[in-house]
């Protein structure tokens, strides 16, 4: 088959012919789109301009400093209806974060149990694991977020609080669990504690990398012990830290001491966890079938245990299939925190709703919302695909 | 039997035991294969049946043992006096009507049960395999109008009912499709642009796709319904549903964008190389020979895409439109009702399972399907 054309004598005069027609049409399409979407944007914008003058609102984020007014029940952070937005637009990312940090914690952590229960070979687990998933899938989240809140509203009054352990409350208070009161000497024992963590995860990968060469494999049990107990032991001890916990007590109708966490906060942890865990399971469960069954084989026959082979040999595999979709989901609690409005729970989208509802700011606030979780997902996304790069150089 | 005798022990597994035979045996031997294989299992075995058991006892005992199914008028005080012991089903019988369609005028209600059952046919109709191609158009375009037909009326002798008085099913029903139906091509055109050569309407389509894809839903709906009237002009005034549905356009738009994406670079660079060669304009390229592929390729995840949809559309409580969820939720502000939550919950949640139970099967199989060709 000949791919020669007969009008053009060589390619070159061929494909310059052919070039600038499509250059030329290229270049309408694009000036007519990007005219088009300049004139929409613009008549949008002379509107909100004519508008906000009718109503007598004044753009720009000098509303920031004003008086906020707005009492914030749950807040990490010392604040007062006194502050100024800005402070109260911080409380609300802190309660963002708060939410977000922990519900893709819990619902990792969760959600590869059940993905590891869906392979389990224990029929009765196994399916308790794919009833869980398809329920949890099929129900709008923020349907699931109203019934845990529902149920939480539901539980008995403080002065009945139910108690699973002694010290663990759960009442219609939401649930109050003991603490320790953390002060200054606490922070320097956290301090050394995060210290020694580094220094064994350092010494742990030079002793693999001396194992690479070796082939013998070293303890590492007593350098974690020296390093993450002994170190932080050592600190307390010298510095004399105090590790009092303070155990909740009911006193009238609400109760002292320990760490409250609010019905609100507790909803939509729960909510986000469950549901989150559910389309994770799926993801672990389909990384893990994507290994190679060889591998299980391989593995089987030098005689290694299951937990083994499935830490060691299945799993490190599987993260490389796991990773990308999983960012997504860790996308998607952030995203879906935001239901938190639903409840009460007053979290950025919350605050800058009623920040709204007070100012009439609405481009501003709603910017600020769109501002606060582009950058958390541009945080998340950059952090996974690092670890995606990191686990992916396992490859030789 | 007489050579079993002289089998050596470590050969026996070889051999179908005897107690396999019987029915009984059977089943003793599928329960010790499959939920006390070691001890581990056993152990996990016992523990779930444990758990179970006291679940279902209790949920059985809640819910039907010392439920009450009717009670006369609005006397709930038997239901109030069970609470928490038994639940009170009678608040769906009283309430249904309302959950399912709103505000929607009491003697006119045959109609958005009949525009739900169009949209059930449809979405029937959609999934068969034979109806895929022109013949999906018209039949979408022609339940779409009967749809509208059905709901505002004014024509045929149907009394005319305004937006503001839809509610229940029929709107989360209407929010998902119409979504869709115009997400779609939305998509489409974005995910060919994403791909496209010209760099402007590349980075316009980028740009669009995550910057929706970057904020929570709630925001989008938030600007639907408190900026978007600050960019109209004077004197126009679109109703908050339209704007809603707006929002859930362009956001249905960015999702399947990426999904058609994914299509898009699944087709081999041989098949524009072809299309080039008979000639094609890039519409014709694409739209008869690239996007019939690229869809077919993804057509499990834009299943999935709807089923994620279809879940989102409940949002809209956050600004006040009366979806299912919300009606679900107005129907329990009613004083003697109030603290049945729980069981309408529950009624809803089961309609949203059938909904999306439904579609999640429909993914699977066709997974299968494209697995096994």
């Amino acid at each position: 088959m000949t791919t020669s054309t007969p009008e053009f004598p060589d390619r070159r005069t061929r494909r310059r012919v052919l070039w600038s027609r499509q250059r030329l049409s290229g270049l309408l399409w694009q000036i007519a789109v990007v005219g088009i979407t300049i004139a929409i944007v613009g008549w949008l914008w002379s509107n909100a301009l004519h508008n906000l003058s009718v109503r007598r609102i004044s753009t720009g984020f000098a509303f920031l400093g004003r008086e906020a007014g707005m009492p914030i029940a749950d807040s990490w952070i010392a604040y007062s209806p006194k502050d100024t937005y800005v402070r109260a637009f911080i409380v609300g990312i802190v309660n963002t974060l708060r939410v977000a940090v922990i519900g893709i914690v819990l619902a990792t952590v969760l959600g590869t149990l059940i993905g590891i229960a869906r392979l389990s070979s224990n029929w009765l687990l196994s399916r308790l694991a794919a009833v869980y998933v398809e329920v949890l899938r099929d129900i709008p989240l923020l349907l699931q977020l109203l019934f845990w809140y529902v149920l939480m509203q539901g539980l008995p009054a403080a002065r009945s609080a139910w108690k699973p352990v002694e010290g663990v409350y759960l009442s219609n208070r939401g649930l109050v669990i003991p603490s320790v009161p953390i002060e200054q000497g606490n922070l320097w024992v956290i301090g050394a504690l995060v210290l020694g963590l580094i220094a064994l995860y350092e010494l742990r990968r030079r002793l693999i990398a001396r194992q690479m060469v070796d082939g013998r494999s070293r303890r590492i049990w007593p350098y974690a012990l020296v390093l993450v107990v002994g170190l932080p032991a050592l600190v307390s001890w010298g510095l004399g830290v105090s590790w009092t916990i303070a155990i909740p007590e009911l006193h009238g109708f609400n109760f002292v001491g320990g760490l409250t966490l609010a019905p609100e906060y507790f909803a939509l942890i729960t909510a986000l966890v469950t549901y989150t865990s559910a389309f994770i399971a799926e993801i672990v469960r389909s990384g893990i079938q994507a290994v190679d069954k060889g591998q299980w084989d391989a593995a089987k026959a030098l005689g290694l245990r299951r937990g083994f082979v499935l830490r060691h040999i299945v799993l490190p595999q599987a993260l490389r299939v796991i990773i990308p979709p999983m960012t997504s989901q860790y996308l998607n609690l952030t995203k879906n925190s935001s239901l938190a409005v639903a409840v009460g729970y007053q979290d950025i989208v919350s605050i800058a709703n009623t920040t709204l509802n007070q100012t009439g700011q609405a481009i501003e606030a709603i910017a600020l919302i769109m501002l606060v979780f582009l950058t958390i997902s541009l945080g998340i996304s950059l952090f996974m695909n690092w670890y995606n790069a990191r686990v992916a150089l396992v490859e030789r | 039997m007489t050579t079993m005798t002289d089998t050596p022990k470590d050969l026996l597994p070889l051999a179908r035991p005897q107690y396999r035979r019987t029915w009984a045996g059977r089943v003793i031997g599928w329960l010790r294969a499959n939920l006390f294989a070691s001890i581990t299992s056993t152990v996990i075995s016992l523990l779930l049946i444990f758990v179970l058991a006291k679940a279902l006892i209790s949920l059985v005992l809640w819910g039907f043992w010392n439920a009450i199914w009717t009670v006369p008028g609005d006397q709930t005080g038997a239901c109030r006096a069970i609470r928490g012991v038994g639940a009170c089903w009678a608040v769906i019988p009283e309430k249904f009507r309302f959950i399912l369609f709103g505000t929607y005028p009491f003697d006119e209600q045959w109609r958005p049960a009949l525009a739900t059952l169009t949209f059930i046919a449809l979405f029937y109709l959609s999934s068969r395999r034979g109806m895929w191609g022109q013949k999906l158009v018209v039949v979408w375009a022609g339940a779409l109008i009967l749809i509208g037909v059905l709901m505002w009326g004014g024509i045929f002798g149907l009394s005319f009912v305004s937006q503001d008085r839809w509610g229940g099913l029929p709107v989360t029903l209407i929010l998902a499709t119409f979504g869709l139906a115009f997400g779609f091509p939305l998509g489409i055109v974005v995910a060919l642009g994403r791909r496209s050569k010209l760099p402007a309407i590349r980075s316009l389509c980028v740009l669009y796709v995550e910057l929706i894809r970057g904020v929570p839903l709630i925001s989008l709906l938030f600007m639907a319904s408190v900026m978007f009237p600050l960019f109209m002009p004077d004197g126009v005034n679109i109703d908050k549903l339209l704007r809603a549905q707006v929002a859930f356009v362009l956001y249905a738009g960015a999702y399947l964008a990426e999904v058609i994406r994914g299509g898009l670079q699944a087709v081999p660079r041989g098949q524009h190389d072809a299309a080039d060669a008979l000639g094609l304009s890039y519409w014709k390229k694409n739209g008869l020979i690239i996007l019939p592929q690229a869809i077919s390729h993804v057509i499990p995840p834009l299943v999935n895409t709807f089923i994620a949809f279809f879940k989102d559309t409940s949002l809209v409580l956050i600004i006040g439109i009366f979806d299912l969820l919300t009606t679900a939720k107005t129907s329990i502000i009613d004083p003697p009702w109030q603290s049945f939550s729980v069981e309408v919950y529950l009624f809803v949640s089961l309609i949203y399972f059938a909904f999306c139970f439904a579609m999640s099967r429909y993914s699977k199989h066709l997974e299968a399907q494209a697995r096994s060709r």
